[in-house]
């Protein structure tokens, strides 16, 4: 669909946890063919150090009511004064942007594996790739049980696996401690993740030693979300690549980790 | 019906809105956004002889009403212009004009030569206030001397219209301006970016991997006003303004500043309809107040 700058109506705004919400937007127009991995660049009103508009993960779509779902962490002070937003609100923003991860092959063993506010592409792309929940296992890590969100919508979509770094939920640890990780990997033949940048190139870096298909999502810091002001690059192995346009989504292949 | 054609030397424009170099891509990116035929002109990414990969990552830092950028110019070259780009973007009904960059006078010149070829590229905008790159760039547009030899190189190779792009990081941007039009430019465009700086106060580092880069945004436009209003009343070839334009009326604000013509930059990151509702907001402006060729809005500041 074409990219289109639009007010969307905030038809609810969740509070999931301490730092995260979910917020389901509804278009003004149709929507159609959106995939995980791409993005909506969302404008922070009224809030006077905030100039640039702020990038969110689409977590969910809904085409029949067109409406889509975001989850956002707070971090600063722009995605703080979004989860303050009302329903009933309008939202202004641009979508949608990006290009989404390849989906799997029906014979695809996969391992979705998020950190953060990352899950929301992972649990997107667990959604809709229809694949047996047998061949789908999601691996999720956070701080420590309260930063968790509830997943329970998706387990008929994949076996869910949880880490944290204090032990209260799951395996104690980093995702890549997770035995799902450091000991089951040979079960998978493709990785997809996103989270902190940290967390995905010890992936990375794993997925290109054991030679398995691997993409990340990154989330350099950007100023326009859709190709014009060539500050969002990643230096990659055929030179700076937009993130906003060429990626959000890059094989591990092709940086430079 | 309120005219609002401009000429820029010898060249007309259906409205005195264009989109800044570096802001708008080739067009291509963002005429899912809008009819780019309704421009008065598009300004694409600065462009260069050879391909340049650009600064190193962080480019850009949020800053009050604005932003710092340290793109150094990524581009693929001219080649690459004339080749992948040009066809898409020769048939639009719109003026095309290519900001062009070099690191010597000979680079100026023989990147001029190359775009003197394309029929449907009727001016070059000579970019000698680029900030972010090491060599050329900004050097040539903040001494009298320097920017007279590159226009005067330049001038001779060139007879389409000849806008130079000038840099605020100077002392008195009224000379620079009158050097170049000693020298034959046929219009001057500014301001291009300030050098500013922004550092991460937690990990006592640079937030640009350039450390130093150029802001834009809402946060130089008084300054960008004020230069406008200095080099109007210096020279006698048109002026293009530009900086922080977000809305008709910064715009108009520019023009009753002495601007033949606007550019319209970081706006259009925020939102790339910008350019349009400045257009249909200069055209209301005129009908209010009974103004029928934008022409009268041009200088029009009374002291
Ligand atoms: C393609 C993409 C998808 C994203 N998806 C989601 C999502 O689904 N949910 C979600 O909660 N967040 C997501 N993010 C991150 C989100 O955009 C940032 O958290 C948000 O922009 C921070 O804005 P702020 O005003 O709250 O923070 P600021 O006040 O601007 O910054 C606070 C601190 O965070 C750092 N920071 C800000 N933005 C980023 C960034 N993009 N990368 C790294 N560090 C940053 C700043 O340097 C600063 O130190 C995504 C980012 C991108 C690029
Ligand atoms: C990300 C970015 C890239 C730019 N690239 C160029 C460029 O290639 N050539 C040029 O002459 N000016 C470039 N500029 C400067 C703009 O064209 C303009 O002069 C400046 O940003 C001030 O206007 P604004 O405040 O409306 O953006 C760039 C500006 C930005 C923000
Ligand atoms: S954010 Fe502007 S080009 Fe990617």
């Amino acid at each position: 669909m074409k990219k289109t700058v639009n007010d969307f109506l905030l038809l609810e705004n969740k509070q999931l946890n301490k730092d995260n919400f979910q917020l389901l937007l509804q278009s003004p127009l149709p929507i159609s063919d959106i995939y995980p991995g791409q993005f909506i660049n969302v404008e922070i009103k009224e809030a006077s150090e905030i100039f640039l508009r702020r990038p969110f993960s689409i977590l969910d779509v809904d085409y029949q009511e067109q409406t889509i779902s975001l989850l956002v962490k707070i971090l600063g002070r722009g995605s703080k004064k979004l989860t303050e937003a009302h329903a009933g609100q309008t939202i202004n923003a641009i979508f949608p942007l990006g290009k989404s991860f390849t989906l799997p092959d029906k014979s695809d063993r996969i391992l979705l594996i998020g950190g953060g506010s990352g899950v929301a592409p992972m649990l997107f792309l667990a959604k809709i790739c229809g694949l047996d929940p047998a061949n789908v296992s999601v691996l999720i890590g956070a701080r420590s049980a309260s930063d968790h969100i509830d997943v329970s919508s998706y387990r008929n979509y994949g076996q869910f696996y949880f880490a944290t770094e204090d032990g209260s939920l799951g395996e104690k640890g980093y995702v890549t401690n997770h035995p799902v990780f450091s000991d089951q990997l040979d079960k998978f033949n493709k990785i997809y993740t996103c989270g902190p940048d940290l967390m995905m190139k010890a992936i990375g870096k794993t997925a290109l030693e054991k030679d398995i298909f691997c993409e990340v999502s990154l989330e350099n810091m950007m100023a326009c979300g859709f190709g014009v002001c060539l500050c969002c690059v990643e230096d990659t192995k055929t030179g700076h690549k937009c993130v906003c346009t060429d990626g959000p989504v890059f094989n591990v292949n092709d940086l430079k980790w | 019906m309120v005219n609002l054609e401009i000429k820029i030397h010898e060249l007309a424009f259906k409205n005195p809105v264009l989109t800044a170099s570096g802001t708008c891509g080739f067009g291509e990116e963002i005429a899912d956004f809008i009819d780019l035929s309704l421009l008065g002109g598009l300004v694409v990414k600065g462009t260069t002889l050879k391909h340049r990969e650009g600064n190193a990552y962080p480019r850009m830092a949020e800053t009050p009403s604005g932003m710092l950028n340290a793109v150094g110019l990524q581009n693929k070259g001219v080649d690459n212009f004339i080749r992948n780009i040009y066809p898409n973007i020769k048939d639009l009904d719109t003026h095309i004009i290519v900001n062009v960059n070099g690191s010597t006078i000979d680079e100026y010149v023989e990147l001029t030569e190359r775009i003197n070829e394309l029929d449907k590229v009727p001016a070059i905008e000579l970019n000698i206030s680029c900030p972010n790159v090491k060599e050329g760039g900004m050097a040539f547009g903040i001494s009298c001397p320097s920017a007279e030899a590159v226009v005067r190189a330049v001038r001779k190779v060139y007879d389409k219209t000849l806008i130079v792009k000038l840099s605020p990081n100077v002392t008195n941007i009224a000379d620079i301006a009158k050097a170049v039009e000693s020298q034959g430019a046929d219009s001057v465009s500014l301001i291009n970016t300030l050098l500013g700086m922004a550092v991460n106060a937690e990990t006592k580092k640079p937030v640009l991997s350039t450390i130093t880069g150029g802001l834009s945004g809402p946060a130089i436009k008084p300054i960008a006003l004020r230069m406008v209003w200095q080099v109007y009343n210096a020279v006698k070839i048109p002026v293009i303004g530009m900086g922080g334009i977000m809305n008709a009326t910064d715009a108009i604000e520019f023009m009753i500043a002495g601007a033949s013509a606007v550019q319209v930059g970081t706006a259009i990151f925020i939102d790339p309809t910008i350019p349009l509702h400045i257009i249909d907001g200069i055209k209301s402006y005129m009908e209010r107040h009974k103004i029928q060729s934008v022409n009268e809005i041009i200088g029009s500041l009374q002291c």
